[in-house]
């Protein structure tokens, strides 16, 4: 059984604008596709291809490491944005506030995990052990590898934000932060990592 | 002293249609500036090294104090990958190369052909951000190999001669998520004059 690209949980100009259809024609059509076919093409018929996406993830490396993990990694992404989502309440937003301070203060340092990401990676929101933290990771290294649980994501690739911001990251993912956080996927996360 | 925005010694626009002139200008104004501020930023607090120049920094990183030594890996290695990289382009070249070069390539490669083939084969499977390069070592000799990121081969005792950026921003405006067409048209602009004289240089 070889993996498939899910598909989209949104139009492709559901976000704009602040991502464009255009950004998510490549984004997903061809990069996200890529990786589909790039990790089939990589496991033939193994008994690897049997196993779950997230054993993959955590029993492989290098290259078939890298495509299922992008895989995992973009499908998420995708879920966790959503436009004009209300801020987060009850025990997410408990523990946010204990861990964080505020909202403000999580989304700072989403900022800033994502701002100095050197190169292509992903800058995440994550319940490690009982606690929030906010992480980043190069390329497609995943919080599923370290032992963490992802609740969000922001991809950083500049394949992610070039047609629409260029080399203006920061914008990219001020426009994120402020406009296209899908609380409740956050939410929806954080309530199964903690059970 | 501090590292100073090389110009660019052709116009934006001299390298279309293979490499585009918004994907140029973009490049060198945003992309190269923000690593020669950076590295001047990180640099600041060691003026015994700010006045050298930054491949003699990256050669010795463990002159570079531990506190600033990554950023001077991410931004040295930007300012320098880049200075080396428009230098290796122009309007009106391509070809193959000759001569010392010529003769040294097929040595160590097999062929020109061959060397073309693995050279593209280095950009087109680095994962993520980073570059191929065409590298001389203590002895002469020459190496294909790509790094990641910024990363200098300087930084690992080799002289780069020849260097493709394969960080997205270098392509994705025209080719998107098409590195190998990138890769493909490339070898349009290659200068391989100032390649030997590189290599001249590096084997001194």
């Amino acid at each position: 059984m070889a993996f498939e690209l899910p598909p989209l949980p949104f139009d492709k100009g559901a976000l704009e604008p602040h991502i464009s259809a255009e950004t998510l024609e490549y984004h997903y059509g061809k990069h996200h596709q890529a990786y589909v076919t790039k990790l089939n093409e990589l496991l033939g018929d193994s008994p690897d291809a049997a196993k779950s996406l997230e054993d993959v993830i955590l029993s492989s490396d290098g290259a078939v490491f890298n495509n299922a993990a992008q895989v995992w990694n973009h499908t998420f992404y995708w879920q966790g944005l959503k436009a004009d989502v209300p801020g987060p309440d009850g025990a997410l937003a408990e523990a946010i506030a204990r861990d964080f301070g505020s909202v403000d203060a999580v989304k700072q340092a989403l900022a800033q995990a994502a701002a100095t990401q050197f190169g292509s990676g992903w800058a995440w929101l994550v319940a490690d052990g009982g606690t929030l933290r906010v992480t980043k990771t190069p390329n497609a290294d995943t919080p599923l590898k370290h032992g963490q649980t992802a609740l969000f994501t922001i991809d950083v690739w500049e394949h992610a934000y070039y047609v629409d911001y260029r080399n203006a990251r920061p914008k990219y993912v001020a426009a994120v932060l402020d406009h296209l956080v899908n609380w409740e996927f956050v939410a929806a996360n954080f309530a199964a990592a903690v059970v | 002293m501090t590292y100073q925005l090389p110009p660019l010694p052709y116009a934006y626009d001299a390298l279309e249609p293979h490499i585009d002139a918004r994907t140029m200008e973009i490049h060198h104004t945003k992309h190269h500036q923000g690593y020669v501020d950076k590295a001047n930023k990180a640099l600041e607090a060691v003026p015994e090294l700010a006045s050298k120049p930054i491949e003699e920094v990256l050669r010795s990183l463990n002159d570079v104090p531990e506190s600033v030594r990554q950023a001077v890996i991410n931004n040295g290695g930007g300012h320098a990958n880049h200075s080396l990289f428009w230098q290796v382009m122009g309007p009106g070249k391509g070809g193959e190369p000759s001569g010392a070069l010529g003769q040294a390539i097929s040595g160590a490669f097999g062929s020109v052909a061959a060397f073309k083939e693995q050279f593209a084969n280095a950009a087109a499977t680095r994962f993520g951000s980073g570059w191929a390069w065409l590298t001389v070592d203590a002895s002469g000799g020459l190496a294909v190999e790509s790094t990641a990121n910024q990363d200098s081969p300087l930084s690992a005792g080799r002289t780069p001669i020849l260097g493709l950026d394969v960080w997205e921003h270098a392509y994705y405006l025209h080719y998107q998520n098409r590195r190998p067409d990138y890769i493909a048209a490339w070898w349009n602009v290659v200068d391989w004059d100032r390649v030997a004289e590189f290599y001249t240089a590096a084997k001194a």
